[in-house]
């Protein structure tokens, strides 16, 4: 326990240290802070305004943006290291290879999770200095939802960091599986049923295991509890699970995917060679 | 018996870079292991070190397995790899990791660096890569000789020196216990001489000769 923490330790000092690291805080910081400067918690689309209207925007980029920033920047967190020999001096010392993987992913997650949940705690003060109240239950849930986000992506990042030995082809899948995983959100699904090429248990199906449409539609149904402001895929989820099951889904199933994936990644990283 | 390789066989997609390897190193074993690029050197090392899983055949360092007992086997041997890695680490930071994951006392290593001219706690600040390759050469081995191993393994460790630190090197390795066990991989025989007792030359996988000096 002792190592894997002074791993973890290491890595955030690391990536403190990472211009990846500056521009992923800036980019969520500054968005909150763009948001409020423009005004956007001023005005009001199909009934949302101030500290709502403002984090839905932000979950809007979030879903978009976060994945493939956890993706892009954590995948090269073993496969770099082992490219430029830095895994071999760092694993000459005697650190057991359970403490230096989980190490390494506790420091990493805490360094994707914390820039992204300050911008949270910005947004949330710059809408109650707006509107004056605080809707306690949806940051919590809000924050639940980024945390399982934040892990099921971090699982799937180490996973192929382990599994790949080159830096070029470990981001070239992470970015394979984004643009996958984001065509098919709601709007795919659409397509995919008005072309009736497919049964709509599939549809479904493929909905359900999508950890970013997961995450779109738990977010989204915590402002609009009906879900008219996305598809019909969402709506049908809602209407069959209803809205507690719907919120306990969203946050469960990205982390025991993000446990699988990085377990999976465990057991790579130990049964295959290192270098 | 410190190191003992039996039968051992590591293949990468198919070609064999560890052919049926047999090889012992006893306590004060002073060894230098050369060979053309790719006769298996440095797979060889890196079973050892465990990095690698062989597909068929032994190994134990100090009775243990480089790969069930990993931890064990790392306690007892100390390594400088021939390129410094370019660790994003201070110094201060890197130092605590090793003081930490080794047990080394952080002094040790100032004191192994002040014997070759390498003033850390000047430098604690720095990153480790940002050092000069022969600073960054010079904490390595450093670090290597304050862990206080029963085998201490170079993979080409003067690479990145000037001839200055070179000789504070040498002179460094003349000073270690007795019972102490060193395996250079190196190209230059002629450099290391007084510091062997022994040469193994490997080719296409195979240790074809082993003698003492």
């Amino acid at each position: 326990m002792k190592n894997l923490l002074l791993v973890s330790y290491l890595d955030i000092k690391e990536s403190i240290r990472s211009k990846w690291f500056y521009v992923y805080s800036i980019v969520f910081g500054g968005l909150m802070a763009l948001f409020f400067i423009t005004g956007i918690s001023d005005s009001a689309v199909m009934g949302f305004t101030g500290l709502s209207r403002m984090l839905l925007i932000f979950i809007q980029v979030t879903i978009i943006i976060l994945p493939i920033f956890i993706l892009i920047t954590t995948v090269k967190s073993i496969s770099a290291d082992r490219e430029s020999n830095v895994l071999e001096y760092m694993l000459s010392f005697p650190i057991s290879l359970k403490d230096y993987y989980w190490g390494k992913m506790l420091g990493r997650f805490l360094t994707v999770f914390l820039p992204v949940i300050f911008a949270l705690i910005l947004g949330v003060i710059f809408g109650f200095t707006k509107s004056g109240d605080m809707p306690w239950s949806m940051i919590f849930l809000y924050s639940a939802l980024l945390f399982s986000m934040c892990f099921v992506f971090l699982g799937i990042a180490f996973f192929i960091s382990t599994m790949v030995k080159s830096t070029d082809i470990a981001i070239g899948s992470a970015f394979m599986i984004w643009i996958f995983l984001l065509a098919f959100i709601d709007i795919a699904l659409i397509g995919l049923m008005l072309q009736g090429r497919v049964g709509d248990g599939f549809i479904i199906t493929s909905a359900l295991l999508n950890p970013i449409e997961v995450f779109r539609i738990g977010a989204i149904s915590l402002f609009d509890p009906e879900l008219t402001v996305i598809g019909p895929v969402a709506y049908y989820l809602l209407d069959t699970l209803g809205a507690t099951m719907l919120i306990v889904y969203s946050f469960v199933y990205p982390i025991v995917l993000g446990v699988l994936f990085s377990y999976f990644g465990f057991i790579a990283f130990k049964k295959k060679d290192l270098l | 018996m410190l190191v003992d390789v039996k039968n051992v066989t590591k293949s990468f997609q198919g070609t064999k870079v560890l052919d049926d390897v047999n090889m012992q190193i006893l306590s004060g074993d002073r060894v230098a292991m050369m060979g053309p690029n790719g006769a298996g050197k440095t797979t060889l090392i890196r079973a050892m070190l465990g990095f690698y899983h062989i597909n068929s055949g032994k190994i134990l360092v100090n009775g243990f397995d480089p790969i069930k007992q990993r931890v064990k086997v790392l306690e007892g041997i100390s390594f400088i790899p021939q390129l410094p890695p370019p660790i994003k680490l201070s110094l201060d930071e890197m130092i605590s990791f090793i003081s930490k994951s080794s047990g080394v006392p952080k002094e040790a290593i100032y004191e192994e660096a002040s014997k070759m001219d390498l003033d850390v706690k000047a430098n604690k600040h720095k990153q480790f890569l940002k050092l000069s390759g022969g600073m960054k050469q010079k904490l390595l081995i450093a670090i290597a000789l304050s862990k206080k191993s029963s085998l201490l393994v170079f993979d080409e460790p003067t690479a990145n020196l000037d001839p200055r630190a070179r000789e504070h090197f040498y002179k460094l390795l003349t000073n270690l216990d007795s019972s102490c066990s060193t395996l250079f991989i190196t190209h230059r025989l002629d450099e290391i001489e007084g510091l062997v007792n022994r040469k193994i030359y490997m080719d296409l996988g195979k240790i074809v000769e082993d003698e003492k000096i």
